[in-house]
């Protein structure tokens, strides 16, 4: 393998790695559950992502490369889906920390009267 | 196009053939062989699947731009990689008091559902936005957006949803939401 595709695998595989671990400590650290939802999806999809992309350098053929692509399209489509769930039924049930917020215009909606229709 | 022509009809269920078409793509992928047997099988596989569990009807007027769906996907691949520094430099710390966060509502000009979908999607990507919940009546996302402390930022964080949007709708969108995105721009 060239040195090229070497450091750009060794680059990619740190990247991913440490975007885990930030989503990792987000998970932690962040005050509440809303700002932790960001850390559990977005540097956890980079992460994937860029851990997949080095497989995809060290075993570069067709069956492979196309798992991958697999993986990381299901991955991009489903968290968000995942995480709109997460932070819709947390937001519902009152878990939401609304002295962190500075406006909540979800709030002022749902005050007003939500259609029947988006609250299946 | 007829696209009456590009569906299986069995009893009164339709099928789509070019989401059976996807799915059998999906299937030949997953058992990493390209042969006639896997494609022919998962061809089947995804009639059976549509036919079982119906697909609801996707807006007609969708159609794909590669220009337009290159240059979200570049731009989508750069706001995924931007969105991983700020976030970690968060979680590493940084909760400063005062800093707040906020939950907006954006109202989308688009009326078209794929598009409506594709712009949440794609929110995920966009740094300090996440989804909390969409209403269809009327179009609105209402997110969690970090660091919106005061009107400005909010202002600005809307014109971010917006400007996706458009980049979608350039992407995909339908002719009636071209025209809502340039009659805006040139009133």
């Amino acid at each position: 393998m060239s040195a090229v595709a070497d450091v750009a695998l060794a680059g990619c595989l740190l990247v991913g790695a440490f975007a885990a671990l930030s989503a990792g400590l987000g998970l932690l650290t962040l005050p509440d559950l809303l700002t932790r939802m960001h850390a559990a999806t977005k540097p956890q999809a980079v992460g994937v992502v860029l851990i997949l992309i080095a497989v995809g350098i060290r075993h570069p053929t067709v069956d492979v490369i196309t798992t991958l692509v697999l993986i990381a399209l299901l991955q991009l489509t489903t968290v968000p889906v995942a995480a709109h769930l997460v932070g819709r039924s947390a937001y519902r049930t009152g878990q939401v920390r609304s002295d962190l917020l500075y406006t909540d215009e979800l709030r002022d909606a749902l005050d007003r009267g939500a259609p029947p229709e988006d609250l299946d | 196009m007829d696209r009456s022509r590009l569906t299986v009809r069995v009893g009164g269920r339709v099928a789509r053939l070019p989401i059976v078409a996807w799915l059998a793509l999906v299937w030949v992928l997953v058992w990493d062989r390209i042969t006639l047997a896997n494609a022919i099988y998962g061809f089947v596989l995804g009639l059976a699947l549509l036919l079982a569990f119906p697909f609801p009807a996707v807006d007609p007027g969708v159609r794909l731009r590669p220009a337009g769906l290159v240059r979200f996907g570049a731009r989508f691949a750069l706001d995924l990689a931007r969105s991983v520094l700020p976030l970690a430099w968060q979680a590493v710390g940084s909760n400063r008091p005062g800093r707040a966060n906020s939950v907006i509502a954006v109202t989308l000009r688009t009326r078209s559902d794929a598009v409506f979908v594709l712009t949440a999607v794609a929110l995920s990507a966009v740094p300090g936005t996440l989804v909390l919940d969409l209403r269809r009546a009327t179009g609105t996302l209402f997110l969690h957006a970090l660091g919106v402390s005061d009107d400005a930022t909010a202002d600005l964080a809307r014109r971010q949803v917006l400007d996706l949007e458009a980049r979608v709708v350039r992407a995909i969108g339908t002719r009636a939401d071209l025209r809502a995105l340039t009659g805006e721009e040139n009133p």
